[in-house]
């Protein structure tokens, strides 16, 4: 085995584990609803998560996806509310802004050569603003449209159920994977997080590769918070504070080096499915504290970033040795 | 020592299994928003307390004041099996398909607290306190305190446009009404909180010829009472004596005050929301019985003659 497949072997291990410790002692949560349950309620926040895996294994970081999530659902919300529009033809509008306004945040970053934590700093503010611009109360959306989408559902054995929004987030996982593995953008992608002068000297264009991994990553916090407005068919400026957060540490505990470069997409989705797991073991349990899911990601990161760091120290020995 | 340790322990257990048999086996989920003020976790210590009591397994989870964490939480308790949920809701949108879940799987809803923008046939009660009711009841002591004596009252509101400032407003006016002895000489927003109250009854005594225009005060919470009472203090009157204090909530503080003779009545707004629900839940395992949609809390009003230092002590160990 490779040293850059031991993250990712190792969060395999810690999610398999630890779900097989969680049913050993709730032996309902290997039933087909929890895991229904893990796909759905996770699904905007996986979205936004391969978004951010992107941008991280580029080396950058992106702030603005919680808020880009939640002024995509008051947008969307403000829309079916006081226009007759079709809400497929609302998601394709602010598909269309999101997108140009990570693209933007994008080409500050190359351009103005400004760390990419201040610009997405300034977007997170950016839109959380817009949202309560748009409405600073929590608006319901009744469009019928939304009623079948939600009806739209596989029942698994056992009364679960792989909701619309839990498809499309395996949907976009899977797209991620080829995206990152089997196309020249992808390479560029990981080259760029290898090291910013490296790449351009091989040739990699680190202009259009910037502008568009923020672009992707605001299109994903996009459909991420049409996701989230399906979700709770409800538009809220104060929803999803802090998920970028969140999305980071999956991408971290997926696998992936916070310096760029190394790191899988579909250990994401392990990160994103152990910190449900995490939630469902404390709702199963009922008397901890709900903080303590909080502190276990916490744990887990530190974890991360060591072994990160230990695979780094070996594999540089190694060289060294080698040579 | 030990032994009876161990003897009080199976006393308490036998008196839990022996009062309550029909709800001891009963598990209920409870997705309280978070403890962002002292209210709420006093009821969160409140539900616990009551469940105890009841011999009801509690499945309590926090939401940190988020949606998704209380959606998260409906679901896993759905996913668990347990025989009742209590929601109070953070936003009052956003239910219709998780409480739609929980119907499908017959596990029966109950709002505390506040209450959802979704069909009622989803949940089966909502229990809430009536806050124009609580206004009119402190308005009614104030009506009854004064006994027609000619009296000018100040207002302090709460948040401008929040639904408790504009209800308890409309409560207690509605309590003065004809009676024309009680007059509403100034009423500003205190915002709910302590400085604002004592920064506004300032304001107010000053332009009242140094407070000797007013009689009663009526503050919308009991924490702008207890910064108003300060202020009266600095103005050189007595609290409680000089004017009049009633306010709305019944928190600690509000005890110790009127223990001091400082504040004359306040009208409680319970945390104990969760009794009345597990009471509810309770008939409807036994015998199928609905309750009606809306379970109204009493709203009690306790004065000076209720010892307050005893409330006092009962309610400091609540968590506010």
């Amino acid at each position: 085995m490779k040293a850059k497949h031991l993250p990712l072997a190792a969060t395999i291990l810690i999610f398999v584990l630890s779900y097989a410790l969680c049913a050993f002692q709730f032996p309902n949560i290997l039933s087909t609803r929890v895991i229904g349950n893990l796909l759905t309620d996770n699904a905007f926040l996986g979205i936004a998560a391969v978004g951010m895996t992107f941008v991280i294994l580029s080396g950058g970081i992106d702030l603005s996806i919680g808020s880009v999530i939640a002024f995509t659902g008051v947008f969307l919300a403000v829309m079916m509310e006081n226009t007759s529009i079709h809400p497929l033809a609302a998601f394709v509008l602010v598909l269309i802004i999101t997108t140009s306004f990570g693209a933007l945040m994008g080409a500050i970053i190359h351009h103005l050569e400004m760390p990419a934590f201040i610009v997405t700093l300034a977007g997170m503010f950016l839109a959380r603003g817009m949202a309560f611009v748009l409405s600073i109360d929590s608006i319901p959306i009744r469009h019928p449209f939304y009623a079948t989408m939600k009806g739209f559902y596989l029942k698994l054995p056992g009364g679960g159920r792989l909701t619309l929004i839990g498809g499309v987030m395996l949907l976009v996982f899977a797209l991620g994977i080829l995206i990152a593995h089997r196309t020249r953008f992808g390479t560029n992608v990981y080259a760029l997080g290898g090291g910013a002068q490296t790449a351009r000297l091989m040739g990699v264009p680190t202009g259009t590769t910037t502008i568009m991994i923020y672009a992707l990553s605001g299109l994903l916090a996009g459909l991420s918070g049409i996701v989230f407005s399906l979700y709770t068919s409800a538009g809220y400026s104060l929803a999803t504070v802090g998920v970028e957060l969140d999305a980071i540490a999956a991408v971290v505990i997926g696998g992936t080096l916070l310096s760029g470069g190394s790191g899988f997409v579909a250990g994401t989705l392990i990160g994103i499915l152990i910190q449900g797991l995490i939630q469902t073991y404390i709702t199963f349990d009922g008397t901890l504290s709900s903080w303590w899911t909080k502190i276990l990601i916490g744990f887990l990161l530190f974890a991360f970033i060591l072994l990160q760091k230990g695979i780094l120290y070996l594999s540089r020995n190694n060289r060294a040795l080698a040579a | 020592m030990k032994f009876m340790k161990a003897l009080s322990c199976a006393t308490v257990l036998a008196g839990c299994v022996f009062s309550s048999a029909s709800a001891a086996d009963m598990t209920v989920g409870f997705s309280q928003i978070g403890s962002e003020s002292g209210w709420r976790a006093a009821e969160t210590t409140v539900t616990k307390q009551e469940a105890e009591k009841r011999g009801i397994d509690l499945k309590f989870a926090d939401a940190q004041q988020k949606q998704e964490n209380q959606i998260k939480a409906l679901r896993s308790f759905i996913a668990q099996g347990v025989d009742a949920i209590f929601v109070a809701p953070v936003v009052a949108t956003g239910w219709d398909e998780v409480l739609g879940e929980a119907k499908d799987a017959s596990i029966p809803v109950i709002l505390l607290d506040r209450t959802v923008d979704a069909d009622k046939s989803l949940y089966m009660t909502a229990v809430t306190s009536d806050l124009v009711h609580e206004g009119n009841v402190a308005g009614k002591w104030l009506v009854d305190t004064t006994a027609g004596k000619p009296c000018n009252v100040v207002e302090l509101q709460g948040t401008t446009g929040s639904s408790p400032a504009i209800d308890r407003k409309k409560g207690f006016e509605e309590a003065l009404k004809g009676h024309d002895n009680l007059k509403i000489v100034r009423s500003q927003t205190g915002d709910f909180t302590r400085t604002k109250g004592k920064e506004v009854m300032e304001s107010f005594l000053k332009a009242e010829n140094g407070g000797k225009n007013i009689c009663a005060l009526y503050a919308h919470n009991d924490d702008m009472a207890v910064g108003a009472i300060q202020a009266i203090k600095e103005a050189g009157l007595k609290p409680g004596k000089d004017i009049l204090v009633v306010s709305i909530d019944a928190v600690p503080d509000i005890f110790k005050a009127m223990a001091a003779g400082e504040a004359n009545a306040t009208v409680e707004l319970t945390p104990n929301m969760a009794g009345p629900a597990f009471d509810a839940l309770a008939a409807f395992k036994k015998d199928g019985k609905e309750p009606p949609k809306w379970i109204q809390t009493e709203s009690k009003l306790y004065t000076q003659a209720d010892d307050p230092q005893k409330v006092y002590d009962a309610k400091k160990g609540l968590g506010y």
